[in-house]
């Protein structure tokens, strides 16, 4: 008995809509950040079952662009949290809501 | 259950193994700690350890149950109460898992109707898993420090946060150059792939093209084990004792053996890739035959200086026990001479002399050089260390493409 | 009931639990943490497609270094629990439903698309580190070169952005 493809697919679609949910409720810019990040996984786990369905390696290619990416995103995103953090002393989303202070 | 456990005697033949690995793990680490008084003792021009057992051999034992008594003070200022007693666990169940991967020798038998080797776990993947499980060991660390809620742990979480990613770094660009000549992450094979000499009797072991490498990786592997000369983290004399101020008891004979399981994982890879693992250091041939004896020799050895100390010691007990640890040696030596033992022991022992050699640099490193300042170490680290083992990448890819051709 | 299935049910488990500690936790490491899980059991169901090079580079990549910087960066800001603010009423009574529908009609359509019959077998196909390497540096060799300029220009903004005002 193995596990159909399709389950996999689900678990990602599941994950993804947790993501968006966390995405639009969180109010911690790092959580925000975070829920970012879940999504970028769940779309890493149907790249992985879609390079294994048409037994293909550039799906895992694209899983492998993807984490570089993400590394790059994350660093230049912490960086700029940080600056925010400099500046307002709050990490907040709903104060950080002025161009100019 | 018994039936479906029938059905997979994999699964049960592999707890087995893993079972036996984390007991001997185990108590592996706590003579480490008796090894590392010892010697430092010695180099100090101190007995160390020698009341509780014969040379303080049971000294392990008295520390263990030492910490199973003590109070474990609970706080409850912390943070956060599950990070803070998730922490030492997260620490403990890392370190241990490194080892899973590991092989210890060449040779196949026959266990519950399963062929199986001397390693819990032989995948494709097996040197990434133990960097992946080794760069996760961090958590535990910061971890702790961050819930701890007190500022020195605080500061010793931070330091060895940035310390153990630097290192990081440094210690993963080392193995590259191991892998560009090796051509698989395969525990195994790589060391398969280092078996036979150069000239005849040079061994073609990684060590020797890869010096560069194996300097690069076993600095950066004292450092990521948080040792002396890079103990910041746990710097007693800044930091009290650095993230595991707040811990006691059991909590902290967790942190301390996680340390230690480091140490002897980091010895393990370093004499898996660069010193061969199993193999043994003299050359296939007839006229070396003999060394095939030397693990039942040195055990027979070992044996005969018990003997000696049984009558030099004064207290009875210790001579009773000093007596029954020889009688046990020399067993074990016998038992050596099996036609089958012999071949099984053969790289065990290859594999954990090179390995003990490892270790007794960690302690005498420990016992030699003072400890760095923290920004010396960054600039150590990024400035001198993570270049080295970029140029030895560049010089390594150079020669296997311009040999390829 | 193979132990494939117990493993994919128990870590698929363990991901969504965890994705909905993330949502629901209040403190930022608390958040962290969750996520953490989540990835290292999705690098499990990674190998059980047989992709092991991206599992290993799951747990290196992201729970070794990206996370380990998302909780630095909690660490050093001290953060604290969030504070919650209430839902507009047309988010909780209109938006939250629809998300629902809209997720189980994702699901049903790709139960629907792929047949059941289609069973993972995870023997059938490695990604074996070899061929990703090949692919990488011969038909990836463009995007594999471009990402590298992105990493360099990422790490100096990073040091341009997080460095003290002069």
């Amino acid at each position: 008995m193995h596990v159909p493809l399709s389950y996999y697919l689900i678990l990602s679609a599941i994950l993804f809509g947790l993501g968006v949910l966390g995405f639009l409720l969180k109010r911690n810019i790092i959580a925000i950040f975070m829920s970012l990040e879940l999504m970028l996984n769940a779309v890493n786990l149907s790249f992985v079952a879609f390079s294994y369905a048409w037994q293909q390696i550039s799906g895992q290619i694209f899983v492998f662009f993807v984490i570089v990416v993400a590394a790059a995103e994350a660093a230049v995103g912490l960086a700029i949290i940080i600056m925010i953090f400099r500046n307002r002393a709050s990490l907040n989303i709903e104060r950080i809501n002025l161009m100019k202070l | 259950m018994s039936e479906w456990i029938s059905r997979h005697p994999e699964l049960l033949v592999a707890g087995l193994k893993a079972g036996v690995l984390i007991f001997v793990l185990l108590t592996a680490v706590a003579y480490m700690v008796w090894f590392e008084r010892k010697l430092i003792a010695h180099i100090q021009s101190r007995w160390g350890p020698y009341r509780v057992g014969p040379h303080g051999l049971l000294q392990p034992l008295a520390d263990g149950l030492k910490f199973l008594f003590k109070e474990d003070i609970i706080l409850t200022n912390v943070t956060s109460r599950f990070v803070y007693l998730f922490a030492p666990f997260l620490s403990l169940a890392l370190a241990l898992l490194a080892v899973a991967v590991i092989p210890f020798g060449p040779e196949e038998f026959e266990l519950l109707g399963t062929r199986t080797g001397l390693y819990v776990a032989d995948i494709n993947v097996g040197l990434l898993f133990v960097l992946a499980v080794t760069s996760l060991g961090v958590y535990g660390v910061v971890l702790a420090g961050w819930s701890s809620n007190s500022k020195y742990p605080l500061l010793g979480g931070l330091r060895s946060a940035a310390q153990m990613i630097s290192y990081e770094l440094a210690l993963t660009f080392a193995v590259v150059g191991v892998l560009l000549l090796a051509g698989t992450l395969s525990l195994r094979e790589i060391v398969d792939g280092q078996s036979g000499t150069w000239a005849g009797f040079l061994p073609r072991w990684h060590v020797f093209p890869q010096f560069v490498a194996f300097v690069c990786f076993f600095v950066a592997g004292v450092a990521e084990t948080n040792r002396t000369p890079f103990d910041l983290p746990e710097a007693e004399s800044e930091l009290v004792a650095g993230f595991h101020t707040e811990y006691s008891s059991l909590k902290f004979a967790m942190f301390f053996m996680a340390e230690y399981a480091h140490i002897i994982t980091t010895s393990l890879l370093v004499t898996i890739l660069f010193f061969g693992g199993w193999l043994s250091p003299f050359p296939d041939t007839a006229a070396w035959n003999f060394t095939r004896f030397l693990p039942s020799v040195l055990t027979a050895v070992l044996a005969l200086l018990f003997f000696r100390d049984a009558f030099r010691l004064t207290n009875q007990y210790h001579r009773v026990l000093t007596f029954l640890i020889c009688m046990g040696l020399a067993g074990l030596a016998f038992l050596l001479l099996h036609p089958t033992a012999l071949v099984l022991a053969q790289g065990p022992f290859w594999l954990l002399a090179k390995t003990g050699m490892f270790l007794f640099v960690f302690v005498w490193t420990r016992a030699t050089l003072p400890r760095f300042r923290y920004d010396q170490l960054m600039a150590f680290g990024w400035k001198l260390l993570v270049p080295l083992a970029v140029l030895n990448v560049f010089v390594t890819s150079f020669v296997v493409a311009w040999r390829a051709d | 009931m193979s132990a494939e299935h117990w493993l994919f049910f128990f870590f698929a488990g363990v991901a969504v639990l965890g994705a909905l500690n993330l949502i629901l936790q209040r403190h930022p490491i608390h958040s962290a943490l969750s996520l953490i899980l989540v990835m290292a059991s999705l690098a499990v169901l990674y190998l059980l497609l047989g992709a092991e090079f991206i599992a290993a580079i799951q747990i290196i990549v992201y729970a070794g270094a990206i996370m380990v910087l998302f909780v630095f960066v909690i660490m050093v800001l001290n953060a604290g629990e969030e504070e919650r603010t209430s839902l507009s009423r047309v988010a909780k009574f209109v938006g939250l439903p629809l998300a629902a529908v809209f997720l189980v009609e994702v699901c049903y359509v790709l139960y629907r698309a792929w047949p059941s019959e289609q069973m993972v077998v995870p023997e059938r196909f490695l990604g074996r580190t070899e061929a990703i390497g090949k692919a990488l540096y011969g038909e990836f060799l463009l995007p594999f070169e471009l990402t590298a300029i992105l990493i360099l220009i990422a790490l100096v903004g990073a040091v341009v952005l997080a460095q003290k005002e002069p």
